[in-house]
């Protein structure tokens, strides 16, 4: 395979990276520290004895918390491991946890994705204990949920947090007495504090059921749920159903609670107004489940609405932290190769010749000054190694630009048109379509494990001649490349059986060589689209994974399934160059950005993370989805990306200020698909309510202010127009959209399968 | 606000009771009541746990029904074995029992014996998937195409016409000037919220695009030419595209002129072509006709009690085209009639001022009593029955006085079948027995006689029937128009039904399709009796004559005819199979083709065979929702096979 020789090269650069890594890492450390500092002082500069000094208990809010409770974690697991004579496991965690308590402290639970390095760390320290479930020695960071028995220690020191006993009668006065007195603050204040009585609610609970009182636990949530925002109500269930001790063992939604500090983002009027209440009336109860189990986040300034809180609120673990959404990210696009669109081919091949290994050179900057201005957002180059062009990426890049000068200039007055294909018979089975970049083929997985791929154009599919008629071509023929196609076999679509569980995500890759495909059944698959057979079957995931994508520059891709985990692979190397773990239940979809250069992870804990491929680090949270999220888009310029939920609501996000910037009300049920026009005009949305619908994607960026303060805070208005910005509702017949893409020229193309 | 969404969670825990069956059904006889109590706990949590986790692959299959397969593969996720062999495609029929204080549901699992399943023919294999494109879309504007749902819903156009002031024009519902090129149906909840009443009802443009222009052009003439097959495809075109919204206006006129004309001109094919084209379009299920009654009642009441309609009345049988017309009109009447319009008392009166006029010809009278008639059995008790005598004298002066005119005897014998054919059915309910051919002759005169011979004809078949089968499930055919030209319903099912049923085959899956269009069916003021009717023809021998395909609990697995009388407990859908062969009616419905029917009727809890006799309504509204659910039907099936 041509590509695996090209890229050789590339993947000796990739196993370096970690080396890179580290030495960025130590440049991060600094800047983070330094927020982490002033965040501190900020914090710590108008209240003489801050609630973190005053206690001396395990998990401080601040900076240093997550540090010296990972630490009591990891020496939890050092003991185990003793306990249990695994002396080479000892001595790797330690020299991993030497570097890891150095390593910056916030991003600690990220640690996982920054201890791997390269694939060949893998094994040793696989740090997802669900992904590693299989392998003894298994450090399992506090951050990953522990499930089956050998996981139970870790599970005990987990819980044991809640072993602190309390009068159990007392639990609802405590409740009932905050409530009374978030209700008899000031307006502004009662908004704010009113973000607390979720995560305490969560957590005596917890404790009542720990400590088996289970007719106290039962009363306390049947006075109490109904009092929580509608939004938690799917957690609610869960907890529902969870009334003894016996039951958190490896329930993980109990497991992310407590593993996860709730971020709760409090102005500082509100906040002391809080500790006041509580230290007059000697509410340690309450105080306590505030200093072990949640993180309050306190700002200066004006106390934020309900309706802003309401806008970020309703993640699995509240709010992301301000510090969370700091670092630089650069969400610029990659400078195109030069390419001119050339007369004739033979032109273009020697220029392109010269051109490539300038580019590969330190010569690039001269390169970069001589063509158009280097986006200052923009990542380098090389932070990335990507493959090289082929001559056939060339061609076909060309074409791609020759498409482009007939794109149709889209906006409000000039929608586009959308062709949609139905998939017929599919008998409730479709799960997961991709059109290719060219929108020639189409590729559908299925709830019977198989995937099929279609050619739209009139072009049949064709295969390459089996290896014994192969013998037979005259290979010094000029036609030789048409002549070991097999001709008879040629069809419209073929089917591709490999896969034990049902289909969940495809992508093609960008030169329609390969097509991925993940399953229930734990493996992403690699398919020539050559000779229609299997080339790979990665396995990682022990788990269901529920999405893969490839990058846009071909070569990397990102999967991530139930464990949690997303893992970002080539595709000529069996292990995961990068593991990035931090979410707290499924990723349930994953994007890569327009520069490949970052993914985005959607989960069912509804948050979207933004990951650096370079290091592993999760630089962006964002938060505000009240549902499982399933489907994300990048804009085409690559600064903001969209995210659709089971709740039915778009949510537009600023990249390079992690910022809310968008709330698109209109469907009624699962978004499963968005998607940017070329141009970035227009958003399309695609929804289990059977509708598509279009979105004035220009009008929702331009109408944001971005000042200062807001950058600053985080604290958004969203503009109440989501009316304004809908363009258009096209209905379809009992078709959930699936997909959505737009071809080369705007032609919107959609896809759902027929559901009688 | 969130209270009262919220039941109470915590509480759902099996019953204990279930844990001891449990237990006895895998041999530990005696279990202790603190064991039941911590395991049906325990159980409760892992299945709720389960649960959770199976809605998860649910989503991630892009699908709105949680299926078997789900539960599979969460219990995969947690290590356990998954259930072999448990495979429903649809929803799972639990059976309830009770006895012995104790109440069960659980699941039926028939013995199958293996030589039947080796020696019953393998079922076709299911149609591949495939993949077909369509404009959703053009330029903002989505194309009324049957592959896209109707510009307008049903329901819309109801508002429209009951409450045009609330009602709001598809193209302008979007706010704005920017949006008025997006068009588009939204959803109701968005269109609910911004509209105020107050808003002014926008003046609606009736122009049509071209290819409207061309279509109706094309459908018109189809209908009204000599071509019966492009008629057949014209009608069956009226009676699913959805999007004839628009061309509705058109129509209307096209058919109230075409009667007027007509009539004049004593055309009877036109007539009946005409009459058809409004059945096709009463039949289509996304169109709401109220608007257009006005021109349409007087040219279906034309066709009912007109003098003459044809050039030779002694020959032609105007007589169909009456009973036709009449039929319609009673539909009319059962869909649109409301306290506001009054439809059905004003079209009585017309035909009663008619009847009781003594110089009224003898066609117009027939007309008269037919409309009358076919407004169900009420109306003939009140109307028609104490008329008989009056009736019976006029006849006899017909056929026993001096011959006149050929063409009035054959009006009077023409009454004369029409009111014994209506009349016996309904003295046989209302009238106790016994049958006295004297008595019968003192209470209606000269048709006393005739009338006491059909009644005991009609009483004997209402007795053998009542043995046989629950016959409420065949009346519904009847209404089926029985004009000997062949109707649009009949002809069109023939080249269409294959698409219907997808797998002749398998049992199961037409059920399936039924159960899930019926969202899509129209609200219809809901029926107490839900039933649906899909033809076919049947290919191949697949299916027995008669199969009972039991969706819920049938007692006995016997054919239907233990069934319905003694349904006291829940409703039962039933599904049955049978070939029109054995119905009584549809004589349009020519004896080469084999037509199945699978007949769903899902029956109300204190139904007995008597349903027939209770109420006027009810068995109507059921055979519109019949005819409609058969229609929803269609595009989505044509869609399905055009590869």
């Amino acid at each position: 395979m041509p590509t695996v020789c090209d890229t050789r090269s590339e993947m000796a650069a990739v196993q370096d990276a970690p080396v890179e890594a580290d030495n960025e890492k130590e440049i991060k450390t600094e800047t983070l520290n330094d927020a982490a500092g002033n965040h501190a002082s900020a914090a710590g500069g108008v209240i003489p004895s801050p609630p973190v000094a005053s206690t001396s208990s395990s998990g401080p809010a601040k900076a240093g918390g997550p540090g010296s409770e990972e630490q009591q974690t990891l020496m939890a697991v050092l003991q185990f491991l003793k306990k249990n004579n695994f002396v080479g496991a000892v001595d790797v965690l330690r020299r991993e946890a030497g570097i890891l308590e150095d390593s910056d402290e916030s991003q600690g639970q990220e640690l996982a994705a920054s201890a791997l390095g390269g694939a060949e760390a893998g094994d040793a320290t696989c740090t997802l204990s669900r992904a590693s479930s299989c392998t003894t020695s298994t450090p399992a960071v506090a951050a990953a949920p522990a499930k089956g028995g050998e996981d139970q220690p870790d599970v005990n020191v987990v819980l044991s947090a809640y072993s602190q006993q309390g009068d159990p009668a007392l639990y609802q006065g405590y409740y009932s007495g905050l409530k009374k007195f978030v209700e008899s603050v000031l307006d502004c204040h009662r908004a704010e504090l009113s973000q607390l009585f979720y995560p305490l609610f969560v957590h005596m609970y917890l404790e009542l059921v720990y400590n088996n009182h289970e007719t106290e636990a039962k009363a306390f949530f049947e006075k109490f749920s109904g009092d929580q925002e509608c939004y938690y109500q799917d957690d609610l269930r869960v907890l529902s159903g969870l009334t003894k001790k016996e039951h958190m063992k490896g329930n993980e939604t109990l497991l992310d609670f407590r593993t996860s500090k709730f971020v709760l983002r409090i102005s500082r009027d509100s906040y002391q107004l809080l500790k006041r209440h509580l230290q007059e009336r000697q509410n340690n109860q309450i105080w306590n489940i505030i200093q072990e189990h949640l993180y309050i986040d306190i700002f200066d300034g004006m106390p934020r609405s309900k309706s802003q809180i309401d806008s970020m609120s309703g993640s699995l673990a509240g709010e992301a932290k301000r510090e969370a959404n700091k670092a630089k990210v650069f969400y610029g696009l990659l400078k195109e190769p030069e390419i001119d669109v050339p007369l004739d081919d033979e032109d273009e091949e020697g220029e392109n010749e010269e051109g490539k290994p300038k580019k590969k050179k330190p010569k690039k900057d001269s390169m970069g000054s001589k063509s158009k201005k280097q986006d200052p957002n923009a990542p380098q180059q090389n932070r990335i190694p990507l493959p090289e062009l082929k001559d056939s990426d060339k061609l076909d890049k060309i074409m791609y630009m020759k498409e482009a000068t007939k794109r149709i200039r889209l906006g409000p007055e000039s929608l586009p048109s959308i062709c949609f294909y139905t998939f017929l018979n599919a008998y409730q089975g479709l799960t997961a379509v991709d059109f290719t970049d060219d929108s020639s083929l189409i590729a559908g997985g299925f709830a019977d494990s198989t995937v099929r791929v279609w050619s739209v154009t009139p072009k049949k599919l064709r295969s390459v001649k089996s290896a014994a008629d192969l013998n037979l071509i005259d290979k010094e023929s000029d036609d030789v490349l048409e002549r070991i196609m097999d001709e008879k076999s040629a069809s419209e679509s073929k089917i591709l059986y490999g896969h034990s569980g049902p289909v969940y995500g495809v992508s093609f890759s960008p030169d329609r060589n390969y097509l991925l495909s993940c399953s229930e059944d734990g493996t992403v698959r690699l398919w020539s689209l050559q000779t229609f057979t299997c080339l790979v079957g990665y396995k990682g995931h022990n788990y269901p994974v529920w999405d893969t994508q490839f990058s846009p520059y071909g070569y990397y891709f990102i999967s991530g399934g139930h464990d949690r985990v997303a893992r970002l692979w080539a595709t000529d190397h069996y292990q995961p160059l990068r593991m990035f773990a931090g979410h707290l239940a499924d990723i349930t979809c994953t994007q890569f950005h327009p520069n490949s250069n970052y993914v985005a992870t959607g989960s069912a804990d509804r948050t979207v993370r933004l990951w650096d491929i370079l290091n592993g680090n999760c630089v962006r949270i964002f938060t505000g989805h009240k549902g499982p999220i399933h489907s994300l888009a990048f804009s085409p310029n690559g600064k903001y990306l969209a995210s659709g939920a089971t709740d039915g609501r778009v949510l537009l996000w600023d990249i390079g200020h992690g910022l809310m910037i968008g709330e698109l009300k209109g469907h009624t049920d699962t978004v499963y698909s968005l998607k940017f026009s070329r141009d970035g005009e227009i958003l399309a949305s695609g929804s289990m309510d059977n509708t598509v619908r279009l979105w004035d994607s220009i009008k929702a960026f331009d109408d944001i202010e971005t000042d200062d303060f807001t950058a600053a805070t985080g604290h958004i208005h969203l503009p109440e127009n989501s009316q304004e910005l809908l363009l258009g509702t096209y209905m379809t017949k009992s078709t959930p959209v699936i997909h959505l893409h737009f071809t080369r020229r705007n032609l919107l193309l959609a896809a759902g399968a027929y559901n009688p | 606000m969130a209270d009262e969404r919220r039941p109470k969670q915590c509480s759902l825990v099996l019953p204990t009771e279930s844990m001891k069956v449990m237990a006895e059904s895998v041999g530990v006889g005696q279990l202790q009541e603190e064991c039941c109590v911590a395991l049906s706990e325990e159980v409760s949590y892992r299945i709720k746990e389960i649960a959770q986790d199976a809605l998860k692959f649910m989503h991630h299959g892009k699908r709105r029904k949680l299926t078997t397969n789900d539960i599979d593969h969460a219990l995969k996720l947690k290590n356990v074995e998954p259930l072999y062999g448990f495979q429903s495609q649809e929803f799972i029929p639990f059976r309830f029992a009770s006895g012995g204080g104790r109440e069960l549901h659980f699941y039926e699992e028939k013995e199958v014996d293996l030589s039947d399943i080796i020696n019953t023919p393998l079922p076709r294999v299911p149609l591949d998937v495939s993949l077909k494109a369509h404009w959703l879309s053009i330029e903002g504007v989505q194309p009324a195409i049957p592959e896209n749902p109707p510009p307008v819903s049903k329901e819309q156009q109801k508002v429209e016409s009951t409450e045009p002031l609330k009602a709001v024009k598809p193209g302008q519902e979007e706010e704005g000037p920017v949006q008025g090129k997006g068009q588009g149906v939204t959803s109701a909840e968005s269109k609910g919220k911004e509209k105020s009443i107050s808003r002014l009802k926008p003046r609606s443009t009736h122009e049509l695009s071209v290819e409207q222009q061309l279509y109706y052009k094309e459908i018109t003439e189809a209908c009204v030419g000599s071509c019966e097959a492009k008629r057949a495809e014209a009608l069956q075109s009226i009676a699913t595209d959805p999007g004839l919204y628009q061309m509705l206006p058109r129509f209307s006129t096209f058919i109230s002129e075409g009667v007027r004309v007509n009539v004049v001109q004593n055309n009877l094919a036109l007539l009946i072509y005409l009459m058809r084209m409004v059945k096709a379009l009463m039949d289509n299920p996304t169109l709401y006709l109220e608007k257009y009654l006005h021109e349409l009642i007087p040219a279906v009441v034309t066709c009912i009690v007109s003098k003459q309609l044809c050039l030779r009345p002694d020959m032609d049988n105007h007589w169909a085209l009456r009973d036709f017309a009449a039929r319609l009109m009673a539909q009319i009447c059962k869909t649109f009639s409301t306290t506001n319009n009054n439809i059905q008392s004003r079209i009585t009166k017309t035909f009663t001022k008619s009847l009781l006029d003594d110089k009224t010809q003898w066609t117009t009278r027939y007309g008269s009593i037919a409309g009358l008639a076919e407004l169900g059995p009420d109306v003939i008790k009140t109307l028609i029955l104490p008329r008989l005598s009056i009736e019976g004298a006029r006849i006899k002066a017909v056929v026993e006085g001096p011959v006149i005119s050929n063409i009035d005897k054959i009006g009077a014998d023409h009454v004369q079948s029409l009111l014994l054919k209506h009349c016996a059915s309904v003295i046989a309910k209302t009238r106790p027995l016994p049958d006295n051919v004297d008595q019968y002759r003192a209470d209606y005169g000269y048709l006393g006689s005739m009338l006491c011979s059909h009644v005991v004809k009609a009483r004997a078949q209402a007795a053998l029937q009542a043995q046989q089968v629950n016959r409420t499930t065949l009346t519904i055919t009847q209404p089926r128009p029985t004009l000997t030209l062949s109707q649009g319903v009949s002809t069109g099912s023939g080249p269409r039904t294959p698409n219907i049923i997808k797998v002749p085959s398998s049992l199961t899956l037409p059920v399936q399709t039924l159960v899930s269009t019926r969202p899509v069916t129209p609200a219809q003021p809901s029926p107490p009796a839900t039933k649906y009717i899909v033809m076919s023809t049947s290919t191949a021998a697949a299916t027995s004559p008669q199969v009972v395909i039991s969706l819920t609990s049938s007692r006995s697995s016997s054919p239907i005819t233990s069934t319905a009388p003694s349904s006291t407990s829940t409703l039962q859908p039933l599904v049955k199979v049978e070939h029109t062969g054995q119905s009584v009616t549809t004589p349009g419905a020519g004896g080469s083709r084999t037509l199945q029917k699978y007949i769903v009727v899902s029956l109300p809890s204190a139904v007995s065979s008597e349903v027939k006799a209770s109420s006027l309504s009810s068995p109507s509204t059921a055979v519109d929702s019949t005819v409609k659910a058969d229609r929803t039907e269609l595009p989505g099936a044509s869609t399905h096979s055009s590869h």
